[in-house]
């Protein structure tokens, strides 16, 4: 009798290399998928490679070439120690280093206050605690994009444009950090500190020799996700500093394109973006598991 | 929660906080307060007398219509590029969560463009894009398409779409990649057994059950839109051709930094001010939510 038993039992193989085929079409379609998405975001970083090994004609009249040229040198010292662009050339060089510093400044400095600021809050009783731990919360709601001109007022007050201190420090309090320490300082068990009360450890000792130990892998994340903010700061610098010594190198590089003329000198402009973009993407790429879990678990 | 045992005294937490308060007392509070105040003056052309105008400069700012352009603009734009970074993130994480070879090699160069400011998205999407020396600007101009976002209003939000979403989809791509793979496989192969083809078991079992990250998600993506976006804004239009690419951030700096006109830019302030608390609060309600669940 033909039931759907005998009839399924010989084609058992046949099952078998059919979903085998599937699924290697299914992979070859997720393989897809993804190399399509990779190239969607190297291509503009390719094309800007390619940009920046070529002469300024050669870009300037539109014959946009997909393969390098030999004017890498020329353009990436020219980039680094002249600048480029029709208006007061930067070098790249001093922006690059404007930037390292204001983007480490900004980013110790956020990890320094926001360690302290959460042990206090974590470790002691004290009177209007909960208040101090509202009024750092509720900068989370003050970005800088909505009090621009009362801040740069304060800021012309306190003669603090067009310096350093005046780049970094007004952007150093930190909200999501200290957010962050407070939660992990929950974490740890009473009975540490019970320990170091025992031993005769005051409250800095303890902070020195178990806290911060204990928050390293947090530092670490943290510095990755503190760093491309430092780095990647816009808005603050281009209202704060228009002495051109203290320019960085994002600002900076927006300047030198100005309305986008076709005349630009675009390999050298080219050039500074790569210059750019390498200090943050390096710190992206080689601290890749500290940065996800760093990235994850703040903005929860 | 709180802790159980705790060290004594008060001046030394005082002095550890002191530094956090101080900054954010002179940075953050007094400026914010100072909007809030200006908001409420008026200054004569010369900056030489102010008086109180009471809610006038709101009445000002709520009835101008090209605020309310710039308002149904924003709301567009960030709309646009909120849904385009999503769903790109969101369908990008779906493959790479899937057992392939070579997973971890294409999560790092999905993430990399994190690293990459906004306003420097904006200079390589214009070097690509510019109608005489961008490869593909000049490519549509060829093909008979005429291509010039410095003249073209809609073509210039397309741009600044493109650009500030291009940017932001790494970031909605580790939020997902994190949601996928803290779903049990248990749950996946059950429904798998059960007979359920791949494309049901996404919308009925992963989207649902991804759905609290992809809210947060799409507050951090608005929020993103209508801040974080005025470096590519600034690069790459300065807000023109006209007024075609002109968001309410951008309108504040203009009106503030551009034409010194303190009292409308405070107002338009405080007036994002209170949208960012409503988001704020709303992302919060939402964390509490999750919480429980």
């Amino acid at each position: 009798m033909p039931g759907p038993m005998s009839l399924q039992a010989p084609d058992v193989d046949a099952l078998a290399r059919r979903t085998r085929a599937r699924q290697r079409r299914e992979a070859l379609l997720t393989h897809a998928s993804l190399v399509v998405g990779v190239l969607i975001f190297a291509f503009p970083i390719y094309l800007t490679l390619i940009g920046s090994t070529h002469d300024v004609n050669t870009i300037g009249r539109g014959d946009v070439p997909l393969l390098p040229g030999g004017e890498a040198m020329a353009n990436y010292s020219q980039a680094w120690s002249a600048g480029g662009g029709r208006y007061m050339g930067v070098p790249a060089a001093g922006m690059l280093l404007n930037s390292l510093v204001m983007a480490l400044l900004i980013t110790l400095g956020k990890i320094a206050i926001s360690l302290t600021s959460a042990y206090a809050v974590v470790f002691f009783r004290f009177p209007f605690r909960m208040l101090a731990f509202w009024l750092i919360f509720i900068t989370l709601m003050l970005p800088v994009e909505v009090r621009i001109i009362p801040t740069f007022q304060v800021m012309v007050d306190l003669k603090l444009t067009n310096s350093m201190a005046g780049l970094t420090v007004p952007l150093i309090a930190s909200a999501t950090a200290t957010l962050l320490f407070r939660q992990f300082f929950l974490t740890i068990p009473d009975e540490y500190v019970e320990a170091a009360k025992i031993d005769g450890a005051g409250p800095l000792r303890f902070f020195k020799d178990v806290v911060l130990p204990l928050s390293v892998t947090n530092i670490a994340a943290l510095f990755v996700i503190l760093f491309i903010y430092g780095w990647n700061q816009y808005l603050w610098p281009l209202l704060i500093v228009n002495d051109r010594s203290l320019e960085t190198i994002v600002v900076g590089l927006t300047k030198m394109i100005g309305g986008g003329d076709a005349q630009n000198e675009w390999n050298v402009i080219m050039a500074t973006a790569v210059f750019a973009l390498l200090p943050p993407v390096a710190v992206v790429v080689l601290m890749q598991r500290w940065f996800v879990k760093g990235l994850t678990e703040t903005e929860k | 929660m709180e802790k159980k045992v705790i060290f004594k005294g008060w001046a030394l937490p005082l002095a550890l906080l002191l530094p956090q308060l101080v900054i954010t007392g002179i940075f953050f509070f007094w400026p914010a307060g100072q909007a809030v105040y200006q908001s409420f003056l008026r200054e004569d052309a010369f900056g030489l007398s102010r008086q109180f105008v009471g809610f006038e400069n709101f009445a000002d700012v709520l009835s101008d219509p090209t605020w309310l352009d710039a308002l149904w603009r924003t709301g567009f734009f960030s709309a646009s590029v909120a849904f385009l970074a999503l769903s790109v993130a969101l369908f990008l994480a779906v493959q790479a969560d899937k057992h392939i070879r070579g997973a971890n090699a294409y999560k790092t160069l999905l993430i990399w463009p994190y690293a990459v400011a906004p306003a420097i998205a904006a200079v390589l999407w214009l070097f690509m894009f510019h109608p005489n020396i961008g490869l593909f600007g000049r490519m549509l101009n060829g093909m008979g398409i005429p291509w010039n976002y410095k003249l073209n209003g809609d073509q210039a939000m397309l741009l600044i779409i493109l650009a500030s979403a291009w940017k932001q989809v790494s970031y909605n791509f580790i939020f997902f990649l994190a949601g996928l793979q803290s779903i049990p496989r248990s749950v996946l192969e059950a429904a798998a057994i059960d007979g359920a083809r791949p494309a049901r078991r996404f919308w009925t079992v992963v989207f649902p059950l991804l759905s609290p990250t992809a809210f947060f998600l799409l507050v951090v993506n608005l929020v993103y839109a209508f801040f974080d976006t005025f470096g590519v804004i600034h690069a790459l239009t300065q807000g023109g051709p006209g007024k075609a690419t002109e968001t309410l951030i951008y309108r504040v700096y203009t009106d503030g930094v551009m034409n010194l006109n303190l009292g409308s830019s405070a107002a338009q302030s405080v007036i994002l001010m209170i949208l960012v608390i409503a988001l704020t609060m709303v992302q919060f309600r939402f964390i509490e939510r999750k919480v429980h669940y």
